[in-house]
């Protein structure tokens, strides 16, 4: 299965968003993630992939699951991972990015993970690295691994993505998990709905190849999946809505507004979870309905195989010039 | 004396509407005469044989950028000037936002030295509208006024209290003053970086509504009635701002504005994936307001067109699009980027004459932007049809930021004459 995997190129150095991307390199990651599902569930989970390949996780922001996600893939894989914290609060800001480039540059990473909270970041820093270099999240732009978790936990409880409906809830306007999602559910051939209030939608959406809609009750009606998003608070600049009372009567999933949606529907969250503001307790937990634990297993198993694919062509040689 | 004679150039002259061939004879500081076969027998006078290229009022560039004081390490009064030079400006007006600004007599006198220092393109520059460009207190307007500020503006912000500016027009009117206002509502433009709209969204960036420049504009414009005020718009850039200003010129309030090359040679796509050199302050707008703005330069709408001449070293440029400064250099490629609305059948010659030159001195109340005898020689010869390409890398100006490096332009300055003495003089 791997060998028939290798033979579909993944044409591009580094791993900055899915918009781009094809759907069948986006089901070659998918394929290759599958294998690492089960990988993951033997005792002996250590592969030697990445012997001597350094893998720096290099945040701009807080985070731990997405970090400890990344972390997991690399030593798994044989990788030594070195974590990098960078208080955005120490930096500042953006004016030590290039700077801080050309220092790790210069420690012979072969891959960077970087997550910043500002949108392009990332692809500014991939311009000035000789290695390659995954988006762990870059303002509200991309966040193409959890795409790719999210697209591989639906693939392997219904089988497939193209035709399936998908809602996605929340705050779009600043989430960068909507973008990604939106993208790739567009790519693969699934229908994509967007839910929320007004204030929480960036300008014509509906571009990228959604369906709005502000009620729950229509925009769940007949999907197969509801994607909840974090109500983004650090974010947001300035009122977006008037409380998270009034957010989770309107917009909150809970078993009321699920009715409308199949019965075989799907919740999904990328967590951290707000419990009792955009997804209700009873929900988030029922252990029929809810993939969110899987999501995380999910997330090992998908960015194993990014680090994979992007460090298969990786020469031993010095830098070319 | 220094005397120059131009044979058999294309004369432009808006103000009077001439566009023949003709010759000029400049004495001293001052175009001597105007007319056909001009003689320099016995003059010593130097002359040009123009062949054909055309005799244009210097450029009169209401708005520029000059970081001196404070950040030289951008530009300076001798940088901008020799750009200034090169793209055939002979009056350029700095904004006030310098570090300290431009809201004290001392500051305005100390330009004015520098600028007789440097000695290329005359200096001008606006004071602030209020003290610090806080938009709390007036500045002193008069006292500002008679020692050479030429109008008053707050520079890249907008003077966001209503009551303030009501209060800046008022005053501003008791001497007769101008007051220029950068068109945005703070509140609705804030953390904003670019249009609202698919590119935004896509690129996950906080935006500006094009709203955000209309409703400044309005504001004032209801201030101007109440005051009376003369009260100009910087670089209007939305379809909506520019039919505000067709408006009220139909009312006959004392508006005017202008725009910047970017609003009419660009739109929102050049910002591309994240191209910090097109990101400017007002945003660069769709492709239904930059129409919009050259249909406002085309009915006269839009007065002129000024650089908007802003230099950014690298290291305020080459961050993430969020943290990267607004705005580009603009003083060298003024007049070819403005020449495309000529070569694209929008304006004739003498009307993209009359909005760099003639239309911008009206409006400063400067007595430059004319061929007339007696008037300063401020002039400008160029070839309005060379066609080459920008290249940033020679620019003048101490920063390199513009977003047409590599771009194809038809129309070349081939020299630069300020009070009679040549500044600038292509080597072809």
């Amino acid at each position: 299965m791997q060998e028939a995997a290798r033979d579909v190129a993944f044409r591009h150095r580094h791993l900055l968003g899915i918009e781009g991307l094809s759907p069948e390199e986006i089901n070659h990651f998918l394929d290759l993630a599958d294998g690492y599902v089960d990988l993951n569930r033997q005792a002996e989970k250590k592969r030697t992939l990445l012997r001597g390949r350094t893998i720096i996780n290099c945040f701009f922001e807080n985070s731990t699951r997405t970090r400890t996600s990344f972390e997991v893939a690399g030593k798994r894989l044989g990788g030594d991972v070195i974590n990098m914290a960078v208080a955005v609060s120490s930096m500042h800001k953006g004016e030590t990015l290039i700077d801080t480039a050309m220092t790790l540059n210069a420690m012979h990473p072969d891959v960077l993970i970087v997550r910043h909270p500002e949108s392009g970041a990332v692809q500014l820093l991939s311009e000035k690295l000789d290695c390659a270099v995954i988006n762990a999240g870059d303002g509200s732009h991309e966040h193409p691994t959890q795409a790719l978790l999210d697209a591989l936990t639906i693939r392997r409880r219904k089988g497939r993505l193209s035709g399936l409906t998908v809602a996605i809830c929340g705050d779009v306007l600043h989430s960068r998990v909507a973008r990604s999602n939106i993208a790739l559910m567009n790519i693969v051939g699934a229908r994509v709905r967007v839910v929320a209030p007004r204030t929480l939608l960036p300008a014509e959406i509906e571009r990228l190849g959604v369906e709005v809609f502000h009620n729950m009750a229509e925009g769940l009606a007949d999907v197969d999946i509801v994607m909840m998003l974090r109500l983004q608070s650090e974010r947001m600049h300035g009122a977006f809505i008037p409380s998270t009372r009034e957010y989770f009567h309107f917009f909150g999933l809970d078993y009321d507004k699920l009715r409308a949606a199949k019965p075989d529907a799907l919740i999904m969250h990328p967590g951290p979870m707000n419990r009792g503001v955009e997804i209700g307790s009873a929900v988030a937990d029922d252990i029929d309905r809810s993939l969110i634990r899987a999501q995380v297993e999910m997330g090992v198993a998908v960015r194993m195989a990014c680090l994979e694919i992007l460090t298969r062509d990786l020469g031993n040689g010095p830098p070319l010039p | 004396m220094n005397r120059l004679l131009f044979r058999r150039a294309r004369l432009l002259d808006p103000e009077s509407g001439l566009d023949a061939c003709g010759d000029l004879m400049v004495e001293g500081e001052r175009i001597a005469a105007v007319g056909g076969g001009l003689s320099a027998a016995g003059r010593g006078a130097e002359v040009v044989e123009a062949g054909g290229l055309c005799l244009a009022p210097g450029l009169v560039d209401m708005r520029v950028q000059l970081r001196e004081p404070g950040a030289e390490h951008m530009e300076s009064v001798e940088t901008a000037g020799q750009a200034a030079a090169a793209g055939g400006v002979t009056t350029m007006v700095a904004l006030p936002n310098t570090n300290p600004p431009v809201d004290d007599i001392s500051v305005v006198e100390f330009l004015a030295r520098r600028a007789r220092e440097v000695k290329l393109a005359k200096v001008h520059t606006y004071a602030a509208a209020t003290k610090g460009l806080k938009g709390r207190d007036l500045t002193e307007m008069g006292l500002l006024a008679a020692n050479g500020a030429l109008g008053f503006t707050d520079g890249a912000q907008a003077v966001a209290d209503a009551l303030v500016m009501r209060r800046v027009l008022a005053y501003a009117r008791t001497f007769d003053l101008l007051v220029v206002q950068h068109p945005e509502e703070p509140s609705l433009a804030r953390a904003g970086e670019v249009s609202e709209g698919e590119i935004a969204t896509r690129l996950g960036l906080p935006a500006i509504p094009s709203a955000a420049e209309v409703i400044m504009i309005e504001r004032d414009l209801r201030l101007v009635e109440i005051t009376g005020a003369r009260y100009h718009v910087a670089h209007v850039s939305t379809a909506a701002g520019v039919e505000a200003i067709r408006r009220a010129k139909a009312l006959e309030l004392p508006v005017t504005c202008d725009t910047a090359p970017p609003y009419f040679v660009l739109n929102e796509t050049a910002i591309g994936d994240y191209r910090t050199f097109a990101k400017l302050s007002p945003p660069l707008r769709s492709e239904w307001d930059r129409r919009a703005v050259v249909e406002g330069l085309r009915d006269g709408t839009i007065d002129a067109i000024a650089s908007d001449h802003a230099p950014w070293d690298q290291d305020s440029k080459r961050l993430p699009f969020s943290s990267a400064a607004y705005g580009i250099v603009g003083l060298e490629t003024l007049l070819p980027l403005s020449l495309e609305l000529y070569h694209n059948s929008h304006l004739g010659l003498l009307e993209v004459i009359r909005r760099l030159a003639c239309n911008p001195a009206r409006i400063l109340r400067l007595p430059v932007g004319r061929l007339a005898v007696g008037a300063p020689a401020d002039l400008l010869l160029f070839d309005a049809d060379t066609s080459w390409r920008i290249s940033t890398d020679e620019f003048r100006s101490k920063s390199k930021n513009a977003p047409f490096d590599g771009r194809p332009v038809c129309g070349r300055v081939r020299r630069t004459i300020v009070d009679g003495r040549t500044i600038f003089q292509a080597d072809i």
